[in-house]
């Protein structure tokens, strides 16, 4: 199964990317995935008020600034991963440090 | 030459027993939900259809599993993008004339850890558990759960599809994410037995179904102590259900009529009990029953254990903090050390907010306050649980209480 992990939270006190590599939390999860063989791709992203939405409605284009959704939490980061299926994916996604700042949610890849 | 009232007894005998298997074994093999049930289904028409005629077989949940089998490869070769799974089907697939297979893996355990797994909605594992499972129809589930038909099955879809899609493991869970997701077992089986338990009407076979499907759990997990904790709880309240109510009204544990009390399920849940609590691996439902145990085996409500029940309240506490045990806990130091005792801890739960809407708080204030001879207080107490409390049977038994102050 391959899987999307949304790395989320509400961005209050951000860690840099050298701190995020810093982080012990950060560097187990890193080696785990490594491991694991798991990781196929993914990327940081930069923080939601540089963020536009785009939504085509009837036609037209609708472009808004700021996230998809009003939420507390905002997509981080994203990880591509191949696993067994959904439990070793949760294993995965409990490992990382934004899953005790805000969350990852868990999206398969429609195939 | 079986009799067909025989042949139909023993055919709703092995749906009860042997549903959930059949279903299990197809998915274990096809990892097509639907196609496990649809299978099923055929194969318990195929035993109404030839049972009278042939007689019931010596293995009834053998046979099952071997028609449905056989159905399910049938279905799979006239279906092309079934190749695959046919592959792995013909190595188990057997001539229809062949003996059943005497032996069959049991594999429920793993379709009840699927059913629960926590990344579907709570509802849909409630429901998935009571189809696949259980055996109880769409229309039964939706019935019990005051929900149309089709929502129902609209949610037991989104479920199946969310399994497949999402890749939801078939499996028990290995052992470093055992306890938590037995828990959740636990906890659907649980709310399953609630959901009967609080109702006189259509739910009630639901407690019956919740106490089937824990003992299969308890066979299939013997060396877990909780799945019996679970077990013995139910028993213990399942022997008392008769006399909760009269004409509509709730009776309290104090006023049941002890004699009508069911004596073997009582007996059988102290025993399932012990068998837990002999494995020293302490648990919340261990506890809860224990406490069921203490009302159960009490000659009359005066000789209640309240020490004990008190210091198994503090004990659960521990191990499932909630503010409805601290509020139950109350009662019991109420009926232990005095009522003054238990009062302040029933206020102290009052100013912390976290019962307010819950009718039980006030009523157990009320309680407490009448006992004490504080009636006027009692009084206005009463009178808030009767404006929160939820079912017509506790606000006729309020207003008795309120008439009597």
């Amino acid at each position: 199964m391959k899987y999307v992990l949304l790395i989320c939270d509400d961005e209050t006190n951000p860690p840099t990317n050298e701190e995020l590599a810093a982080d012990p939390v950060h560097q187990t999860w890193v080696a785990d995935l490594e491991r694991r063989g798991a990781k196929l791709g993914g990327e940081r992203l930069r923080p939601v008020v540089d963020a536009t939405t785009v939504r085509v409605r009837d036609g037209e284009t609708l472009v808004s600034d700021g996230p998809f959704a009003e939420t507390k939490d905002f997509v981080g980061g994203i990880v591509i991963v191949e696993c067994a299926n959904l439990d070793e994916a949760i294993e995965i996604a409990a490992g990382h440090p934004y899953a005790r700042r805000g969350g990852v949610e868990i999206r398969p890849v429609w195939e | 030459m079986t009799a067909p009232d025989g042949v139909r007894t023993a055919v709703d005998a092995a749906y009860r027993d042997e549903w959930g298997q059949v279903v299990a074994t197809l998915i274990g093999l096809t990892g097509d939900w639907d196609l496990a049930e649809d299978c099923a289904q055929d194969a318990f028409a195929a035993a109404v259809a030839t049972w009278p005629r042939d007689g019931v077989p010596h293995r009834p949940g053998a046979w099952l599993t071997t028609t449905a089998r056989n159905r399910a490869t049938d279905r799979l070769r006239r279906d092309a993008a079934g190749a695959a799974k046919l592959r792995q089907l013909a190595v188990l697939a057997r001539a229809p004339d062949e003996p059943p297979m005497e032996e069959i893996p049991d594999e429920r355990l793993r379709l009840i850890f699927t059913c629960c797994h926590p990344a579907l909605p709570f509802p849909a594992r409630v429901a998935l558990t009571l189809r696949t499972l259980a055996g109880l129809t769409t229309a039964e589930i939706a019935r019990a759960f005051l929900t149309a038909e089709p929502a129902m099955a609209q949610r037991l879809v989104r479920a199946k599809r969310k399994i497949q899609e999402a890749g939801i493991p078939y499996r028990v869970p290995p052992a470093e994410l055992l306890p938590q997701r037995l828990a959740a077992v636990l906890a659907v089986l649980y709310l399953i037995f609630n959901e009967g338990y609080d109702e006189e009407d259509v739910r009630r076979a639901l407690t019956a179904e919740a106490i089937r499907l824990t003992r299969v759990l308890v066979r299939l997990m013997p060396h877990e102590p909780e799945p019996r904790g679970l077990l013995a709880l139910m028993l213990l309240h399942e022997a008392r259900r008769t006399t909760r109510t009269e004409d509509g009204v709730l009776v309290t544990l104090e006023n049941q009529d002890r004699s009508r009390w069911d004596r073997s399920l009582i007996d059988e849940g102290v025993e399932t009990l012990d068998q837990a609590l002999a494995m020293r691996r302490t648990g919340p439902y261990q506890v809860q029953a224990a406490i069921a145990a203490c009302h159960a085996t009490a000659p009359d409500a005066a000789s209640t254990d309240w020490p004990r029940i008190a210091t198994l309240y503090t004990e659960l506490a521990r191990l499932a903090p909630s503010p409805v045990v601290d509020l139950n806990r109350a009662v019991a130091v109420a009926m232990a050390d005095g009522i003054p005792a238990g009062l302040a801890l029933v206020d102290e739960l009052a100013s912390a907010g976290r019962l307010d809407d819950y009718y039980l708080m006030p009523a157990t204030r009320a309680d407490l306050l009448r006992r004490a001879g504080r009636s006027a207080e009692a009084k206005t107490a009463y009178e808030e649980a009767l404006r929160l409390a939820p079912t017509e049977a506790e606000r006729r038994y309020l207003s008795e209480r309120l008439r009597n102050l």
